[in-house]
């Protein structure tokens, strides 16, 4: 190495230039989660179960998803649709309870493919994180989606 | 000469007793020879020639007179002759036949198997998934019946009936008095009982079990679970009655239903009486024996394992230690 070379002069220079190019680009990071990434298409976020078009849950508990789940993280137990529920619930039997343990769920979409009744899609957004593992078993009031606005 | 006659039934040779139907010939040999039946039930006196799914080609009618039969023939109400030739499934025509006789049953079926509790253990989805079409060309309505209470214990959904005469030959030959049975004519016809007059025996249970579909089904079990989350046990007690043995449901400490226990062709091996099937349904009742065996080609089969359960955390010191921290958050919460 001649003198130039071992005062490192130009490699520090020539490195300091990288850094303070850098500082007037576009910045990468997002700051989430106020602002959040636009998601593909094929994105899988968390589940939801759809209403129908008159507002009545599609869900017939037929147990499918839970059947299709490699992960084993659905649970629920069927109710039977009582006269005068015409309107909360589509079909004679509907999931009085369903369960989705999210720390088991790996979001394959096995669940979504397996419905007959087109009821749950993994339409959500991340799943938001949490302290305690109970507060990861979602229920049917997280799950459901908002009922129709008249 | 032995009084056996030869029979061939694609390509495989049996020998059998004069007056078998082709149907039990080939139950005989077994494996994937065997047609399918909806309404023949071997265990029933008269029962079959209903549903046309049995079809099979004689192409060889005996060894005396070589000619073949003319068209497909029942296989469940045909006796064999010596020398008979059949062809099942190596016929393109006996399974084109069978495609037509799946859509002809399903067409005034409701296909509400996400509602129905027989799915899992239907034959007619069976039936369907491995001889049907995906879709139907049948364009009007389906006809509809309101659901019907045969006494406090069985449902019946008229709607879902393939009319197989089964449960009308269980109620005229296992129960005493025969209170039920079919009215009405073709299209019209429907099971009944005759101003809903209840079944009141002690065997009418089984109409449950001979019921291929889920026209009748156990209302204690009315959706209380799917069929293929529930875990089939063999278990047997003293019973006055019956034999008592059958196959208890489980879910988890639960038997959730008692039913008889069927083969492989899904027939009974012996039917029981209503007390064992509705009113035992605590384990103390019975003499556990084992898990059930289920095909693996089955539902009910997925995530079942005939074997003792590895040590879950609870019970295995090893793992107890290495996860105390996790259980000390746990019982904080």
């Amino acid at each position: 190495m001649n003198f130039w070379e071992r005062l490192y002069f130009p490699a520090i220079f020539q490195g300091m230039g990288i850094t303070f190019r850098h500082m007037f680009k576009k910045k990468e990071t997002i700051f989430y989660p106020e602002v959040e990434r636009e998601f593909s298409e094929n994105w899988r976020g968390m589940h939801s179960l759809k209403r129908d078009e008159q507002g009545r849950e599609r869900c017939t508990a037929c147990g499918l998803c839970a059947l299709s789940c490699p992960a084993e993280a659905i649970t629920m137990i069927a109710g039977e649709r009582q006269k005068g529920e015409e309107e909360l619930y589509r079909e004679e039997k509907y999931a009085a309870v369903y369960e989705i343990n999210m720390l088991r769920c790996i979001f394959c979409g096995l669940c979504e493919e397996a419905c007959p009744k087109e009821a749950i899609y993994l339409d959500g957004p991340i799943v938001p994180a949490d302290y305690l593992r109970k507060d990861f078993i979602y229920g049917k009031d997280k799950l459901v989606e908002e009922p129709l606005k008249a | 000469m032995s009084d056996k006659v030869k029979v061939t039934i694609d390509g495989i040779t049996v020998e059998v007793e004069p007056g078998t139907s082709i149907l039990n010939a080939a139950r005989q040999i077994g494996g994937d020879i065997v047609p399918p039946a909806m309404c023949y039930y071997s265990k029933l006196e008269g029962s079959g020639g209903k549903c046309r799914t049995c079809l099979v080609k004689v192409s060889k009618g005996s060894e005396k007179d070589p000619r073949p039969m003319p068209k497909l023939v029942a296989s469940c109400r045909t006796g064999v002759m010596d020398g008979m030739e059949v062809q099942n499934i190596t016929s393109p025509e006996v399974i084109e036949a069978r495609k037509g006789v799946v859509e002809m049953l399903l067409i005034n079926h409701p296909l509400d198997c996400p509602v129905c509790d027989q799915a899992g253990e239907c034959h007619l989805q069976d039936l369907s998934y491995e001889h049907g079409v995906a879709d139907t060309r049948y364009e009007f309505d389906r006809r509809t019946f309101e659901r019907i209470d045969i006494g406090d214990k069985i449902q019946l959904h008229m709607t879902r009936c393939i009319l197989c005469y089964r449960c009308v030959y269980v109620a005229d030959q296992i129960t005493d008095n025969r209170v039920h049975g079919i009215l009405g004519r073709g299209d019209a016809s429907e099971i009944s009982t005759y101003i809903e007059k209840a079944i009141d025996n002690d065997f009418s249970g089984n109409v449950i079990d001979v019921c291929p579909v889920g026209a009748l089904t156990d209302k204690t079990f009315r959706f209380k679970n799917r069929v293929w989350f529930t875990k089939p046990v063999d278990a047997h007690r003293d019973c006055p009655k019956c034999k008592g043995k059958v196959t208890l449901w489980y879910k988890g400490e639960e038997v959730l239903r008692v039913t008889g226990r069927k083969d492989q062709f899904g027939e009974v091996e012996d039917f029981i009486c209503n007390t064992c099937r509705f009113d035992t349904k605590n384990t103390s009742d019975w003499v556990i024996e084992g898990p059930r065996h289920i095909s693996h080609t089955s539902v009910i089969s997925s995530n079942h394992y005939e074997m003792t359960p590895l040590p879950v955390i609870k019970d295995n010191p090893i793992l107890i230690e290495a996860n105390k921290i996790e259980f000390d958050r746990a019982t904080k919460v």
